[in-house]
């Protein structure tokens, strides 16, 4: 699971979890592989990333270091923000561990990279 | 400036909506000059030749497209037409130092290597100096006749004659690269690659759209969706098929391969940059957070026999309970039954809150030809019906790929009507997929559509006795 999917989730859809968002990471095994740089693709990309949740969950997974402090007003043009940006939301990938959610504690197991989400029937 | 895109006889119905898609995906105004179902050609009129080559960068429809220098019903009609090309705007393909060749063909009509040096005879006329280079020319040209639809009953004369320059090729190629036959990860529900790659441009996937299948399978549209650079994300209720452990459908293969994988796939065609993630997760209570927004959604949702059709729940009232801890950790969620009518319900509603605004929604329904009627189909306030392409898969039923486009943010509801969603036969629909292009082409030519038949059905339900039982208790039940 990339740093961009996490930054998509929330735990929300089970009753009484208000706002089920961000997600906290406990993680198991972390990989970071080497994905290809395409700014103009980068560029589309940000305006949907909430960029505080972006830096908590690199926090977790150790990786605060790489990531900017905050989405610069010409990202589009700066090659240096876009390959950073690039790397922590693409780059780095949350292979085993938990999704946990920040009101009811439920934690979602990632396995192989891919996120269980499903509820169970006594949560929705 | 008039361009002919010869097209490949292959899913007609999609022809003309992935033209508008793709025009209307690169701002192009969308003038149609002719396009009958019983040609190969369809002609545009575009401002330049760039137009022609962006809706050649992506169209899977066109074989080759031609600047068309002149056209007419009739010999005479055609010359006049070439005649009067403003070939002077042109001298720098004419002149002496390019060299050229002409392909002449003429559809349903065989003629030979001496009729077609009278037809490039008969352009006497025509100004070109260079000298002919079969082998490798700097400039094709292609002389086209159009004798209808039947070769075995030819007309006196042919209805069309087309004269141009050469200027390009459409896709097609990628329906090769993505072959299932080669295809690391494949399942009973893969989607042919030909049709999801027209499902990619229908709903105008690009470089960075967000693209969501919320019944991701084996990921067959998502491949499309990466191959046309979009940022791909799925979702699946069927644990076991995202995690690749599912039982292998591949004639043969009695289990699943060690790399066989979603993700192996996107590895397997270079497209690893365009693969987001998939979900576990169920449909009708999905993880996506508020605000988020996809710009194309593109999806074959469950529909009968092939894929369970569930959802989480259950008829237990578990509002003051919970299910007791000790049981957790090997609690499988239970399921019930999730009706096509709230699968689409869902779907329409889901799409008409995450797209953005201008964004497609593009799912397949199957359909009983004798009850179909336009006005049944799903619907929403936000969302309008751009294109409806039918699929026939046998006398009485077909599949359309439905494609619809948001255009405003008010609240509603989707509308799906009970009669759409009932009836028996759903269990042709699933072998629409499973049937091989070679095979497919030959019976939508005998028999006009894919001539699905309780044969079909048997050979391909009946691969446990399971499903075998099940099935002829069903054809016992409909007769």
């Amino acid at each position: 699971m990339k740093l961009l999917t996490h930054n998509m989730l929330t735990s929300k859809a089970i009753k009484q979890v208000n706002t089920g968002y961000p997600l906290l990471i406990e993680a198991r095994d972390v990989k970071v592989s080497e994905v290809e740089f395409n700014p103009e693709f980068i560029a589309k990309i940000i305006p949907k990333v909430d960029w505080d949740c972006l830096r908590r969950a690199a926090e977790q997974l150790g990786h605060l270091d790489k990531i900017p402090a905050s989405v610069p007003d010409t990202y589009e043009n700066q090659q240096e923000f876009l390959k950073q940006a690039h790397h922590v939301l693409l780059e780095i990938e949350l292979i085993n561990g938990d999704l946990v959610c920040p009101e009811s504690n439920r934690k979602f197991p990632v396995t192989d990279g891919i996120p269980n989400m499903l509820l169970r029937e006594d949560e929705i | 400036m008039l361009f002919l895109f010869w097209c490949a006889h292959e899913f007609v119905p999609f022809r003309l909506p992935e033209f508008q898609s793709l025009c209307h995906l690169f701002r192009i105004p969308y003038r149609l000059q002719s396009g009958r179902e019983d040609t190969p050609f369809v002609i545009l009129e575009l401002d330049s030749e760039s137009q022609a080559q962006k809706i050649l960068s992506r169209s899977i429809c066109t074989k080759h497209c031609i600047h068309l220098w002149g056209q007419g019903n009739s010999y005479e009609e055609f010359h006049s037409s070439l005649k009067s090309f403003q070939f002077k705007d042109y001298s720098d393909l004419l002149n002496e130092n390019k060299s050229f060749k002409v392909n002449v063909e003429a559809f349903q009509k065989k003629i030979s290597i001496s009729e077609r040096s009278e037809r490039i005879e008969s352009m006497e006329y025509f100004p070109v100096q260079g000298p002919v280079d079969l082998k490798n020319p700097d400039v094709v040209y292609s002389f086209l006749e159009d004798w209808g639809q039947d070769g075995n009953n030819l007309p006196p004369a042919p209805y069309n004659i087309f004269f141009g320059r050469n200027i390009g090729e459409g896709q097609r190629h990628l329906i090769t690269k993505l072959s299932i036959k080669k295809r690391k990860f494949i399942g009973n529900t893969t989607m042919d690659p030909q049709l999801s790659l027209l499902m990619a441009n229908l709903g105008q996937v690009e470089n960075g759209s967000f693209v969501l299948d919320p019944f991701v399978g084996t990921g067959s549209l998502l491949i499309a969706a990466a191959e046309f650079k979009g940022i791909t994300f799925g979702g699946d209720i069927d644990f076991l098929t995202l995690h690749a452990r599912s039982k292998p459908s591949r004639k043969g293969d009695k289990k699943r391969g060690d790399d066989e994988s979603m993700v192996a796939n996107f590895r397997q065609y270079g497209l690893t940059v365009h693969y987001g993630d998939v979900i576990a997760c169920d449909f009708s209570k999905s993880p996506w957070r508020s605000g988020l927004q996809f710009e194309t959604i593109l999806t074959d949702p469950p529909y009968g026999i092939r894929e369970a059709m569930t959802k989480v729940g259950t008829e237990k009232d578990y509002t003051n309970q919970s299910i007791p801890e000790k049981y957790l950790k090997t609690h499988i969620p239970e399921k019930v039954n999730y009706s096509l009518k709230d699968i689409l319900e869902d779907l329409l509603n889901f799409s008409a809150e995450r797209l953005s605004i201008g964004g497609r929604l593009v799912y397949w329904i199957p359909i009983i030809r004798q009850e179909y009627k336009e006005e049944l189909l799903p619907s929403h306030p936000s969302l309008s019906l751009l294109h409806n392409c039918e699929q026939v898969l046998s006398s009485n039923t077909s599949r359309r790929l439905i494609v619809m486009s948001k255009f405003s943010n008010e609240k509603g509801k989707a509308v799906v009507y009970e009669k759409i969603t009932n009836f028996k036969d759903q269990f042709y629909i699933p072998l629409a997929g499973n049937i091989g292009r070679k095979e497919r082409k030959e019976r939508v030519k005998e028999h006009g559509h894919l001539n699905i038949s309780q044969e079909d059905m048997v050979k391909f339900h009946g691969r446990s006795n399971q499903h075998k039982m099940k099935l002829e208790a069903k054809m016992a039940e409909n007769t």
